[in-house]
């Protein structure tokens, strides 16, 4: 077991920062100064409170985003009926208590703009990675802490930005959240494609400054921080995933933003990158021609398809960490979950047209995106059978995080499988744009997400808050989130199947669709007391940070990896004394005779069998 | 006062919950750390095992009880071809399905940690995993073969024979246009757009003047049917769900999609049962307010009752320039009228 880095540290001896800036100085640009509440809250360069910043937004928005889902929910499950509580939420919005088409679509918009970027980028990746990434490698800080504040004050920039669009007169964007022009370029076609979508727009442009400047910080760190022996395949493959994810985003995000100015100039200057031959609201737009809205989906896409891996890598890194610390069992096939992340990473570049295939593309160019779209599926498939691989013969921990990194798993596969389904172009065209997609990519990069985000939160929120969290509400928190997503997700593979398209506000002018308002009340039903129950989530994790239960051991989940050999309450900087040297790789859980662990700054013994270097 | 009742009950519910969590919690400290985690672990353990039938009987059993709200048999030929790699696509990933599930929770449930059971140091298998890289490997290359395969046919140059109908999408509804006699569509321009004009056709193309834009889509059975498919404004997407034809209707760019319809609305009302059944057209893609609205009624006809409805039907230049005087100016009017937004675009 562990010895080097074990410190039993006094509280007092934790907040004494001079101690450990006294000794390493080499190794910290900051200067000793007293924590204000403003440098210690607000402007922190802390790595592990802006963590919790981008937690905690990204809780916010994650409530914002769920209300709006519950809200089209409703307008879904019962058309014909009227509730008072919307138009006094919604005001004109919702007159008769009953949401407007147009603010549907605003909704929906928002749905997923929030959810995608706010939430599941800036809420999942900028948390765990600012969070783990130097505790992980063994370094007292981001390369650079002053970027990595920006980057955090960058996001909330842009979220009130994205915020103040629910406040203006034409109400947000709703265009969708993939904004694709002519639609999101003309204020005529919808009411949010005004200030709504301009604020939709500038607001996404601000998220990817924070996105870029996190990402080259993020990789910056791994790659050159790391602690003496933390070679990269010493990496917990949390720290893999964060690194890829990082490398995504630094790669496609700068596109999106080309994307994004392009359309700010054709709603703004006069341009026409996008627009061609429209006549709309009794007027032919002859000035603004000879663009192409295919273009826009080409750049949208390009990062768009990325951004699904930039949410669902983390999510892996962590449920890998969380599932072999809950196994006691190495992660099994280390170096193969390493390569399908990498393979998983550079495929996500070459797939994007798979979101087009009905948009008269060029056959051939389509079939070579469903070759590439279906390599895809090999990664995948390895790493879900290392998943359980892992847990097999274990000794499973059932924690909160261990359920939830389970129900990840189970996640993966179904909605895994159905995109085998959607990126084969000849059924594609049967489902593409139906509610089958829909629930395709809620389950398996949606739901799943969030599964990894909580996993994380339960696993981690010791060496956050020093505190644990509930574990009895942790069960039920995991238990009614599994079942209930189940229940809304799946069925909705039937509507698809039924043809039901996307974006509809209601489907009973149809006969065609019209027989699905009986499930889609269903799916209601559950949609809002599944977002409900989350206040299970929202208790559990305000009310732990105070009067949780304290946390008593350095090293409560008997994990090998150095964030558990700083103190309890990890000074700024982390460790009190010398970063400790890393001297095995992440997953020697069970090693000798099937029981302990051995902690990464474990020395080899004489003889003993090191799988990786 | 129902939603104040409401309220309470569910924060009552809510706060019954949080003691009960509470309380547990302190039991569960009381009882020591590796007690309550070896009690736990059990019930959890169960539950996960329980979840797991429950969860894959109901699959079957929802499949089974929606399977009549699919929608029905194809309407078309090559819908048909898409089933067929659909249900190949659904045996392979059923079979995957199930395994790799019942794996996961029987295995969760079995290796719980228990007293006196120990796990076991396997970091890694080459040669499994070599495996289950290959195993999958192969199975993609069976969908992608057989996905490609019919996705060439699908997308295969039309047949000269095929019936051409244009079809333009505009906020919210869409504009079918036929070639008329002489078999050939008109030039359009959308400069030329109005009320009286709703395509923009040049009606100095002496072709324009005998198409014919119905209020419905009218389709020959088993005659290829090529359609063109444009948009006014902004995007829209032809979708017709009973034949499997979704295309992009994007401005600008005209797109194709070439069909054979297999029955008549008639046959199609037997098949499934239903004496009022109707093929509809709709919009796939987001496009504003009335997106769930803009539909279009379908009729597939043998070929002797399309041509009877054909010839009822008047050449949209009638409509559009009611009085003769109107049409014979009507092309000098428009020709000067482009020539001034030519002017305007120098």
């Amino acid at each position: 077991m562990s010895s080097t880095a074990t410190h039993h540290v006094s509280e007092e001896a934790i907040y004494h920062k001079a101690e450990w800036h006294a000794h390493h100085h080499h190794e910290h640009n900051g200067h000793d100064h007293q924590d204000t509440f403003f440098s210690k809250y607000i402007f922190s360069q802390d790595h592990k409170m802006i963590a919790k910043q981008f937690l905690v937004t990204g809780i916010f928005w994650a409530i914002i985003g769920g209300l709006m889902s519950a809200l089209f929910r409703i307008q879904l499950g019962y058309p014909d009926e009227h509730f008072g509580f919307l138009s006094s939420l919604l005001g004109h919005w919702a007159p008769d208590g009953k949401i407007d088409p147009q603010y549907y679509l605003a909704l929906v918009t928002m749905h997923g703009t929030i959810m995608v970027f706010f939430v599941l980028t800036g809420g999942l990746s900028g948390t765990f990675s600012n969070f783990l990434i130097p505790l992980q490698v063994g370094a007292r800080d981001m390369a650079s802490p002053a970027l990595n504040m920006l980057s955090y004050w960058m996001f909330v920039l842009s979220s009130v930005v994205m915020f103040s669009s629910y406040f203006v007169s034409s109400g947000p964007a709703s265009a969708g959240w993939t904004v694709y022009p002519p639609l999101s370029a003309l204020p005529e076609a919808v009411k949010g494609s005004g200030t709504g979508q301009g604020l939709w727009l500038i607001s996404i442009a601000l998220f990817i400054v924070s996105a870029l400047l996190g990402g080259l910080n993020y990789v910056a760190t791994i790659l050159n921080m790391r602690t003496k022996g933390m070679t990269m395949t010493r990496l917990p493959l949390t720290i893999w995933s964060f690194l890829l994810t990082a490398i995504l985003g630094i790669l496609s995000f700068p596109v999106l933003l080309s994307c994004a100015l392009l359309l700010i100039f054709d709603r703004s200057l006069g341009t026409s990158f996008y627009l061609n031959e429209i006549y709309i609201n009794g007027h032919a737009m002859v000035e603004q021609t000879g663009g192409s809205s295919i273009l826009f989906q080409h750049l949208f896409w390009f990062l768009g398809h990325p951004e699904v891996y930039i949410v669902i890598l983390p999510a892996m890194g962590l449920v890998s960490e969380v599932l072999a610390v809950s196994a006691r069992k190495p992660i099994f096939g280390y170096k193969a979950m390493i390569g399908s992340m990498l393979a998983i990473g550079g495929l996500s570049f070459i797939v994007w047209a798979h979101h087009m295939f009905v948009s008269g593309m060029n056959p051939f160019v389509g079939s070579i995106f469903v070759v590439l779209t279906l390599i895809i599926a090999v990664p995948s498939a390895v790493k879900v059978f290392n998943w359980i691989a892992t847990i097999w013969r274990g000794s499973i921990r059932f924690t909160p995080q261990s359920l939830f990194a389970i129900g990840f798993v189970s996640l993966f596969i179904s909605g895994g499988l159905t995109g085998l389904f959607l990126g084969n172009s000849t059924v594609d065209i049967e489902l593409t744009k139906t509610y089958f997609v829909v629930a395709h990519f809620h389950i398996v990069m949606g739901v799943a997400a969030f599964f990894g985000l909580f996993a994380g939160v339960y696993h981690w929120y010791p060496k956050m808050f020093g505190r644990y969290m509930n574990n009895t509400l942790g069960y039920i928190h995991f238990f009614v989130t599994f079942i209930g997503s189940y229940l809304i997700f799946w069925p909705m593979h039937y509507q698809g199947m039924a043809g039901l398209p996307r974006w509809y506000y209601t489907h009973s002018s149809y006969e065609t669709f019209g027989h699905m308002g009986e499930l889609s009340k269903f799916i209601s039903t559950v949609a809002v007391i599944v977002f409900l129950m989350q206040v299970f989530f929202i208790i559990n994790f305000f009310y732990s940070m105070y009067k949780g239960r304290k946390v008593t051991e350095q090293n409560p989940w008997e994990a090998t990896t150095l964030e558990w050999t700083t103190p309890i309450e990890a000074p700024h900087g982390n460790w009190e004394g010398d970063i400790p040297e890393v001297h095995r790789w992440p997953y020697d859980y069970s090693k000798e005779n099937g029981e302990g662990f051995i902690t990464q700054t474990t020395p080899m013994k004489p003889g003993e069998v090191q799988l990786h270097h | 006062m129902t939603t104040i009742i409401i309220v309470g009950i569910i924060v009552l519910l809510i706060s019954i919950v949080f003691q009960v969590a509470k309380t547990s919690e302190m039991v569960s400290t009381l009882k020591g750390a590796a007690q309550s985690r070896k009690d736990s672990n059990n019930i959890l353990g169960i539950l996960l095992l329980v979840f797991m039938p429950v969860f894959l009987i109901g699959c079957i059993w929802s499949a089974m009880h929606f399977h009549k709200d699919f929608l029905p048999e194809s309407a078309s030929v090559h819908g048909d071809w898409i089933d067929s790699v659909f249900n190949t696509t659904l045996i392979v990933t059923g079979l995957v399905f199930f395994l790799t599930q019942i794996a996961l929770f029987w295995f969760a449930f079995r290796y719980r940690e228990q007293e006196g059971k120990k796990a076991l140091y396997y970091p890694e298998n080459n040669k499994l995993e070599m495996w289950w890289t290959i195993i999958p490997a192969i199975f993609m290359t069976v969908l992608v073969v057989t996905g490609l395969f019919y996705w060439y046919k699908i997308t295969a140059p039309a047949p000269k024979d095929a019936m051409v109908i244009e079809v333009t999408g505009k906020q919210f509804n869409w504009i079918a246009r036929y070639p008329g006699k002489d078999g050939k569509l008109g030039h359009k321009n959308f400069t030329l757009i109005n009320d009286n004009n709703v395509e923009g056709l040049d009606w100095n193309d002496e072709a324009t003047k005998d198409d014919i834009i119905p209020t419905e889509l009218h389709l020959v059975v088993g005659k290829p049917t090529k359609v063109i498919v444009n948009s006014r404004d902004v995007m829209h997407n032809f979708d017709l769900p009973h034949f499997r034809v979704k295309i992009d209707a994007v401005p600008g760019i005209p797109t194709t999609f070439c069909f054979t319809p297999k029955y008549t609305t008639e046959e199609m009302r037997v098949r499934v049962g239903n004496p009022k059944f109707n093929f509809e057209l709709a919009c796939a893609q987001i496009c504003g307010q009335s997106h769930y609205a803009m539909k279009m009624a379908v009729v597939v006809q043998t070929q002797a009752e399309f041509d009877a409805w054909i010839k009822d039907q008047k050449p949209y230049y009638e409509t559009a320039m009611p009085a003769p005087a109107v049409a014979e100016a009507a092309p000098a009017a428009e020709e000067k009228k482009n020539e001034a937004k030519k002017e305007e675009k120098k």
